[in-house]
């Protein structure tokens, strides 16, 4: 009971501290964490997934469960794992897809998970605040604690990126491994997201898109990096590099862009 | 979208019971003479009505016990929004309930339940009008349906509770006003329906993965059973029943009820009006299943194949 109180009475703190002249001795409040509607970042971490080199292998899937469900926040719902119908919660999911008319086919392995919008249509139509955009670096979370399990923010996101936990009643989603990128009991090579440490072929790339030196940003420049649903002005932070096809082998090859991007 | 039996129930009985209220307090304010406790009844069953749907609106959610906490984000939220102004309205209706008792007649209250009446069905509109990307929802005539088909329960329901409580004042004013209004609601949902009909999605495979071929499908989504995404998304119904909803809402939530308050209109007994209600009532919980139904969620573009 009073741990709500005390929240609200910090939210008001905050709140007010610029229209009060405050002559006590009392530390300034601390900004805010959570980003304005419409406000630009100077950091946005996101995943950069090069569909070229994807290969449908779902360890990114296996390894973003087993961090996630490790976690503080609690378990992953995980139900009926061994039955005939086994359901539960992932951050994450591979896809696949095939474009053209056979035999020339393509097998196109898409991984998919929150993308980190820089607009996100699911934070302001949360009637509680649980759900947020960090300031400081840009990540979507969930505060689980104030969570109602509405369900209102997964109807608000186009792509199907959040899931219910349907055993602790509250929405989920991928945090870019939060509780993983600042640990610094970890070596700093592991200070990355689970599903990018897990990847076998190198396909998912994780960095600050804001930063144009950064390996993200340069692949997103120099491959034709490209948003999903650019339709709805997400503006999503995580972006998908096109598949590229090699018409010689061995040798010098030719390659050039094809399937996807604006390539 | 698959419907969710609390929110169906939810706006559907809220929606009437707004519509019971206004047009008792339109009653009240224009001068008709009414029994007394005609009026103070009437608003016991509206509170009902409210409290039932408010007790849906928590089915609805996974952690009822927190449910304080979504009055806090009024000012983005069109869902704590309407968190709020709804026990407002509870409870100016208890208010103007306690006055009436009291003997106090002030128009004040009527007029203050008016007024909050519409902006709860703004507020529960636009929670589904405001998500872009469900082009079904995100139109203005969503708004405009949620209230027209909250007055035209209200006022069916108004009008047979006058003809059984033989109110032949107020009758005489809600009978005209449900025809009108139930004939006025069933032209803008046709509108939306055809509206919906013609309908194009902005979003398509191609750009929901960014795979521009012509000819792309998907052979996996990534799970062999369902999940949230499948469960939450799909009603998993077919096109022919979805068909027979939509006219079966129709004839039971405006057809029929316009018949019958016409006849109520001319002949003046109860009997059309208790018909004009039993068949309202089972038409409009089925015209807002369809409603969300009917919405295709882009999200849905991703899940279309197990394997």
């Amino acid at each position: 009971m009073i741990r709500w109180l005390q929240d609200l009475l910090q939210t008001n703190a905050v709140a007010d501290a610029p229209a009060r002249t405050a002559p006590s001795a009392k530390p300034a409040p601390p900004p805010s964490a959570r980003a304005l509607p419409g406000e630009t970042l100077a950091k946005q971490l996101a995943l950069v997934i090069d569909l070229n080199v994807c290969v449908g292998c779902h360890a990114c899937v296996t390894s973003c469960k087993e961090w996630n469900t490790s976690g503080s926040a609690g378990a992953l719902a995980d139900e009926n794992p061994y039955g005939a119908n086994p359901t539960g919660t992932f951050f994450n999911r591979v896809q696949t897809y095939e474009a053209g008319i056979f035999p020339g086919t393509d097998t196109i392995h898409f991984p998919k998970s929150c993308l980190h919008c820089e607009d996100p249509p699911c934070v302001p139509v949360c009637p509680t605040g649980a759900s947020y955009k960090r300031k400081e670096d840009g990540i979507v979370l969930v505060d689980y604690d104030k969570c109602i399990g509405c369900k209102y923010c997964a109807w608000a996101c186009p792509y199907g990126a959040r899931e219910l936990d349907e055993e602790r009643q509250v929405m989920t989603k991928c945090t870019l491994c939060v509780d993983r990128i600042y640990d610094e009991h970890l070596p700093p090579q592991d200070r990355k997201p689970a599903c990018v440490k897990a990847c076998p072929t190198g396909a998912r790339l994780f960095g600050d898109v804001k930063d144009p030196d950064s390996e993200v940003s340069k692949a997103i420049r120099e491959r034709g990096g490209y948003a999903l649903m650019p339709e709805w002005e997400t503006q999503p932070a995580n972006q998908y590099l096109p598949r590229r096809v090699t018409e010689v082998a061995g040798g010098a090859t030719k390659v050039e862009p094809k399937l996807g991007g604006l390539a | 979208m698959n419907p969710a039996f609390s929110v169906v129930v939810f706006t559907t009985i809220a929606g009437a019971a707004q519509g019971l209220v206004v047009t008792l307090a339109l009653a009240q304010l224009a001068g008709v003479p009414l029994g007394a406790g005609f009026t103070t009844g009437a608003l016991i069953l509206a509170e009902v009505m409210l409290l039932i749907g408010l007790g849906a609106s928590f089915g609805h959610l996974g952690r009822p016990e927190r449910a304080w906490r979504a009055v806090l984000m009024w000012r983005t939220s069109w869902l704590s929004r309407e968190v709020i102004v709804l026990p407002a309205f509870i409870g100016v209706v208890g208010l103007w309930w306690l006055a009436l008792r009291a003997g106090i007649a002030t128009p004040l209250l009527p007029l203050a339940a008016s007024v909050i009446a519409a902006l709860l069905w703004y507020c529960t509109a636009m929670i589904y009008a405001c998500l872009r990307f469900i082009e079904e929802w995100a139109q203005p005539l969503t708004p405009v349906n949620f209230a027209l088909i909250g007055l035209s329960s209200g006022l069916v329901l108004a009008s047979a509770l006058a003809a059984f409580a033989g109110e032949a004042a107020l009758l005489r004013l809600t009978g005209p006003c449900a025809l009108i209004v139930t004939l006025l609601a069933w032209a803008t949902r046709a509108l939306a329906l055809r509206r919906n009909a013609a309908l194009k999605h902005r979003s398509t495979l191609q750009s929901a993965t960014g795979i521009r071929a012509p000819n792309l499908v998907q052979t996996s989504m990534g799970m062999s059973s369902g999940a949230f995404n499948t469960r939450e998304f799909f009603h998993g119904r077919t096109l022919a029943l979805l068909k027979q909803v939509r006219l079966g809402f129709i004839v039971l939530g405006f057809a029929l009820p316009a018949l019958f308050a016409l006849w109520g209109v001319a002949g003046g007994t109860a009997l059309p009006w208790a018909l004009a209600l039993a068949c309202q009532v089972p038409g409009l919980l089925a015209e807002r299943w369809f409603f969300f139904a009917q919405a295709k969620h882009p999200q849905n573009l991703y899940y279309q194949v197990v394997s």
